[in-house]
């Protein structure tokens, strides 16, 4: 069925719209929570206020307001960036937060390379030669590989490689230097060594997904019409298999990725744990046992926006890129 | 009464189902493994030497003994070795492994309940109801399901105080593990709801006058157990991951009611000086546990489902 452009502005109208909904729902989650958790009042003053003291600051910060008008400034603020400041930092949240960022956003640099360099190739292979013993024996591997939670095999890497081997640092992320105005640990060679044991553990879990998801959909395609056509040409198996036939695979895989992409944020929250790496997630849970609520909230409403947009963004690109593609909403 | 029910097992134990999974050998295997984890977590009391929950058993100056294979200061009394507060870690383990057990099965007992209602009431009446909850199925399955579970335990834990949580732990695990994955089960039962909805079938059960609530439950519901059956499998294994997961980082069961999550987190400190047992030997103990889980799941689905790649 033929989908002109106005469809595809529909469609991209729905999209955003549910995703200012959900995060709206999200942000409405936050709010509550910040209403419920801690009393805001014993942080800034302590104990020592009397009680007519409190009421007055009550009244004049607000908190006495009815439940809508607070979320109604909660939410403006929000919007302006603004999610208050962390009782334990006492810097805006955001800004906390904006800091740790980059630390997670290198595992998952990093776990992303990995997975793309390694299941790429070889869920190409389990596809072309199905029965040979490599393909098996990476398929017998993989089902063991989704079985081991990501933070054993965490804890496996540090016992083997730092703590038995002493190979590699056991927790950290090392020297970070900041040769384009941010602190990172891709520019030199400690922060890197530290990078590699986090990353692998982070790629761990979500490798055995991608190479059996390359596998069965490359299998897929290599039974289609147009590749047997391809082969009736007489056309070179490696012009066949890794032009046409992979171009083709990759598309679901990337939605797929796209999606992952979110799940691997909360996997670096166990990632981080274990090796003590100073990201997002490291700092929610911390966060978490100071009862710190607006570094929660922020931290919530962070990873939420990260959610949708990459949620959102994956679809759009996938209607786009594939014209095939049923738009939602609308009957075949 | 007896005999058309000795039939039925007769039947069922002639069936191509049961025929191919005695001639293979991983689902024999992991079948088995599976039953021996379930007896030991249903007899966890009586098999274990020790009651870990049991204060007045535990002895500090038994802490971090090794397991009796090992060289060094082994104590014929606790066969794996000890903990860093001396509970034995055979009967901790066996205890873990319950609650680990329990937690998976009933969380997936809830996805079942939410997921197959949802699915069979969006499936069936369709329109607003069904595009309602396929939007909402789809937005909760963007949102990864282990990122919601620590977010909300993670406030429940800060709203409610570490005490009081610790003994909601396992309830609040349930809950969470079991309403997060709800669309799972809505989703695979609405896509076969729409596939059986206008068979013969429920056409001649919808002329001899049965209501459409009968229909769905005695009708169609039995048509979707295949698919059903695969997904519950994974389902429970992903459960057990998940709350592992969580225990893990503190926000499930505590240390005093270890679930084999917890074990692994408070054992895991101490690899660095040496006790690895503390930690790895609960490890092992939950990667085969999800290991034959996967692997039964995995033999389920190329039986049950053979327009599906084998592997």
């Amino acid at each position: 069925m033929e989908s002109g452009p106005i469809d595809h502005l529909i469609f991209l109208g729905k999209r955003l719209l549910q995703a200012t909904l959900v995060m709206f729902v999200i942000s409405l989650i936050g709010f509550s929570i910040q209403d419920n958790l801690g009393d805001p009042l014993r942080e800034l003053l302590g104990q020592s206020v009397s009680e007519a003291e409190r009421q007055a600051l009550r009244d004049q910060m607000g908190l006495n307001d009815p439940f809508l008008v607070q979320y109604g400034r909660f939410l403006s603020k929000a919007v302006q960036g603004d999610l208050g400041d962390s009782y334990f930092f006492k810097r805006p949240a955001l800004d906390v937060i904006a800091d740790k960022f980059i630390a997670t956003l290198e595992l998952v640099i990093g776990a992303t390379l990995i997975i793309v360099f390694i299941s790429v190739p070889m869920g190409c292979y389990c596809a072309i030669k199905p029965n040979g013993w490599i393909s098996r024996a990476v398929m017998g591997i993989s089902i063991v590989g989704i079985s081991i939670p990501v933070f054993l095999t965490a804890i496996f890497c540090i016992y083997l490689f730092s703590v038995e081997l002493g190979w590699m640092p056991s927790f950290g992320r090392g020297e970070t230097t900041a040769p384009f105005g941010w602190e990172s640990g891709f520019f030199n060679v400690d922060g890197l060594v530290h990078l590699v044991l986090p990353s692998i553990s982070l790629a761990s879990i979500m490798l055995p997904l991608f190479i059996r998801l390359i596998r069965s959909e490359m299998m897929e395609v290599l039974e289609s019409e147009y590749i047997r056509f391809a082969w009736a040409k007489g056309l070179n198996k490696y012009r066949v298999w890794f032009l046409h036939a992979l171009k083709n695979t990759l598309l679901p895989v990337i939605t797929v990725g796209g999606v992952q992409i979110g799940t691997m944020l909360a996997y670096t929250i166990l990632t981080e744990t274990v090796f003590q790496w100073p990201g997002m997630g490291f700092l929610f849970l911390e966060a978490v046992n100071r009862v710190d609520t607006p570094l929660i909230i922020a931290y919530i409403i962070v990873v939420g926006l990260i959610f949708v947009v990459t949620n959102t963004v994956v679809d759009v690109i996938y209607t786009l890129v594939n014209p095939t593609v049923r738009i939602a909403g609308k009957a075949s | 009464m007896t005999a058309p029910r000795m039939m039925a097992l007769r039947a069922f134990l002639a069936s191509d189902f049961i025929y191919r999974f005695r001639r293979d050998k991983v689902a024999l295997v992991s079948f088995l493994v599976l039953l021996a984890f379930v007896l030991a977590g249903l007899l966890a009391p009586v098999l274990a030497p020790f009651d870990p929950y049991d204060p007045a058993s535990i002895d500090i100056m038994n802490s971090e003994i090794p397991p009796v294979w090992t060289d060094g200061a082994t104590d014929p009394q606790f066969l794996l070795g000890t903990d860093a507060q001396g509970r034995d870690m055979l009967s901790t383990i066996l205890y873990g492994t319950r609650i680990s057990l329990t937690i998976g099965i009933f969380a997936v007992m809830l996805q079942m309940v939410l997921g197959i209602s949802i699915g069979l009431l969006s499936g069936y009446v369709g329109g607003r109801v069904d595009a309602f909850f396929m939007r909402l199925a789809d937005i909760q399955l963007s949102l990864s399901t282990l990122m919601v579970a620590i977010v909300a335990l993670a406030v429940f834990q800060a709203a409610f105080g570490t005490e009081l949580y610790s003994d909601l732990a396992i309830f609040m695990l349930i809950m969470v593990i079991g309403i997060a994955e709800w669309p799972q089960y809505a989703r695979t039962i609405r896509a076969s709801v729409l596939a059986e909805k206008h068979k013969e079938y429920v056409d001649a059960a919808r002329v001899i006058g049965l209501g459409p609530g009968r229909i769905m439950v005695r009708h169609v519901l039995p048509n979707t157990l295949s698919p059903l059956l695969v997904i519950s499998t994974v389902q429970v294994a992903n459960a057990i991951i998940s709350e592992a997961a969580l225990s893990f980082l503190g926000l499930g069961m505590p240390v005093t009611k270890p679930s084999l999550g917890s074990l692994i987190n408070s054992g895991f400190e101490f690899i660095f000086s040496g006790s690895w047992w503390i930690t790895l030997i609960p490890s092992v103990v939950l990667v085969v546990l999800i290991l034959t889980i996967n692997l039964l799941g995995d033999w389920l689905r190329d039986v049950l489902n053979p327009k599906l790649y084998k592997g």
